[in-house]
């Protein structure tokens, strides 16, 4: 498995040449694994994607709008991929997720990962992307308060993986968050009120998340929380299957219900609004029911690694 | 397939119809929120846009170090319905006649590209590397400061591929597939 993937992988001439020539000290490792992970992650729609993606292509009716934009779709990721240029100009919010082992220095990654990220800006992998909020000042690194954004996890296992998503701005500002119960849709502090809002959320988003599009889903907890656990719904690979029959359920209602609005490709019409829903859920005070969605474009950036001992790329995760 | 080629014109785009699979090939000036709200604001454009196309664009640009000339390495469309409350006056005012973005835009936009010849042109949002390919020559960057992905930069592209979404004749794709697609919402709610 781990041989087929990294056999698809034709553009890592960059890392392979440079690692045969000189023997990298451990830090200039770990920032080459991380910038390869963004470079990828930046130019390659991850398998499982790809392949919902192709399959949704087939289905739209030949010499529409939809088609033409699905057509154009398919041109755009495997140019993405030939020429290792960002698949969209969008690179995004940059988050990392990192898991590793106990007895494991937090601080000294993150100033790797900041340097990865600084590196990857430079040669063009990541767009000048990270505003200022006060100033409006862009610094031209990716670098600043809460940028990147990096999440740490302690797992039992003894290697580092690293998990990344870059979500562009377009599908994160048509993400949503519901309070219930929610009157003017009718939506009740239940699992029918839960699809109502999600419904909702599509339909809102017309064409303007660049669909189509991808959810992740938390019901429950605080408003921080909920969005940040929507999101992280993202990192389920599409073909997985929800552990709760009920979410599992409603997942793929989800998906077949919005793929009814005909909102299609773009917001141009069509078939394919939707091409997964993953939900999770989190325990929420009484006083307090949110469901959060977090959108994701097709353009769906996410890779993830695992590093060996000394922090070279041992397997590719999705 | 429809072609739209330099020099544009009012004439020219009041062909074009809701639905329209169009190849521009010509002049394209990228401007998005920063160069809106500087036009809104009323400070005076450092090009002139009279006849010319505006892209909702922030691109990933290089700069080759020796030459200093500069390339751009992906270029998809930003979501437009953030210069809805800017878009109808720079239509008026630089008599723009086309704009290129994602997403759609509103009433205001849209009764402006019909009073005064202005189309809208909708390109595939996140085909960056397709759009990219397109751009023969970068010719010019103004407004540097607001930073590289706001800055204007003056592009000429061949076979641009964009869909005509709301035209200059009061139609809008975008009006039409939110009205259908609310018939179907309240029927699955």
């Amino acid at each position: 498995m781990t041989k087929k993937v990294a056999a698809k992988r034709p553009v890592k001439k960059v890392l392979t040449k440079k690692a045969a020539s000189k023997k990298l000290d451990p830090k200039a490792q770990t920032i080459e694994s991380l910038l390869e992970l963004i470079r990828i992650t930046s130019t390659v729609i991850p398998d499982d994607v790809a392949k919902t993606l192709m399959k949704a292509r087939t289905q739209e009716e030949q010499n529409t709008t939809a088609s033409y934009a699905m057509n154009i779709i398919k041109d755009n990721m495997d140019l993405a991929k030939f020429k290792s240029q960002p698949l969209c100009q969008d690179t995004g919010t940059v988050i990392f997720f990192v898991y590793h082992p106990p007895g494991f220095f937090q601080s000294a990654f993150k100033d790797l990962i900041k340097k990865a990220v600084t590196k990857a800006t430079q040669k063009g992998f990541l767009r000048q992307n990270s505003v200022h909020s006060i100033t409006g000042e862009n610094a031209g690194t990716n670098l600043g308060e809460g940028h990147p954004s990096i999440h740490f996890y302690e797992h039992s296992k003894k290697e580092v993986s690293v998990k990344l998503v870059l979500k562009g701005g377009g599908c994160e500002n048509v993400s949503a968050q519901y309070s219930l119960p929610d009157t003017t849709l009718g939506a009740g502090r239940d699992l029918e009120g839960v699809r109502k809002v999600v419904i909702d959320a599509v339909y809102k988003a017309q064409g303007k998340g660049c669909g189509p599009g991808a959810l992740g889903v938390c019901i429950g907890g605080d408003r921080a929380d909920s969005a940040y656990y929507a999101k992280k719904q993202l990192l389920r690979k599409l073909d997985d299957k929800n552990e709760h029959k009920d979410l599992a359920k409603m997942e793929s209602e989800i998906v077949e219900t919005c793929n009814k609005l005909g909102i299609g490709p773009m917001g141009f019409g069509g078939k394919t609004t939707l091409i997964s829903c993953k939900m999770t859920h989190a325990n929420r005070v009484p006083a307090s029911f949110f469901v959060s969605i977090s959108y994701m474009c097709w353009a769906f950036r996410r890779q993830g690694v695992v590093l060996d001992k000394n922090h070279k790329i041992s397997k590719w995760l999705y | 397939m429809k072609r739209l080629s330099y020099p544009f014109s009012p004439e020219a785009v009041r062909e074009l119809k809701v639905g329209d699979m169009v190849l521009i090939t010509g002049k394209l000036f990228t401007g998005r929120d920063a160069v809106h709200k500087y036009l809104h604001e009323g400070n005076k454009s450092p090009v002139n846009l009279k006849n010319q196309i505006i892209y909702h664009c922030g691109p990933v640009t290089m700069k080759d170090k020796k030459t200093g000339k500069w390339t751009v390495t992906a270029a998809g469309p930003t979501t437009s319905i953030r210069e809805e409350p800017y878009q109808w006056e720079v239509i008026r005012d630089h008599g723009i006649v086309g704009v290129i973005g994602k997403g759609g835009m509103g009433q205001k936009t849209l009764d402006a590209c019909k009073e005064h010849g202005c189309v809208y042109l909708h390109a595939v949002g996140g085909a960056a590397q397709v759009l990219a390919e397109k751009i023969k020559s970068v010719d010019g960057l103004f407004l540097e400061e607001f930073g590289l992905p706001e800055a204007i930069w003056e592009l000429t592209v061949e076979d641009f591929p964009v869909v005509v979404t709301m035209d200059a004749h009061g139609n809008s794709l975008h009006k039409e597939v939110e009205n259908s697609s609310r018939e179907i919402f309240k029927t699955v709610l």
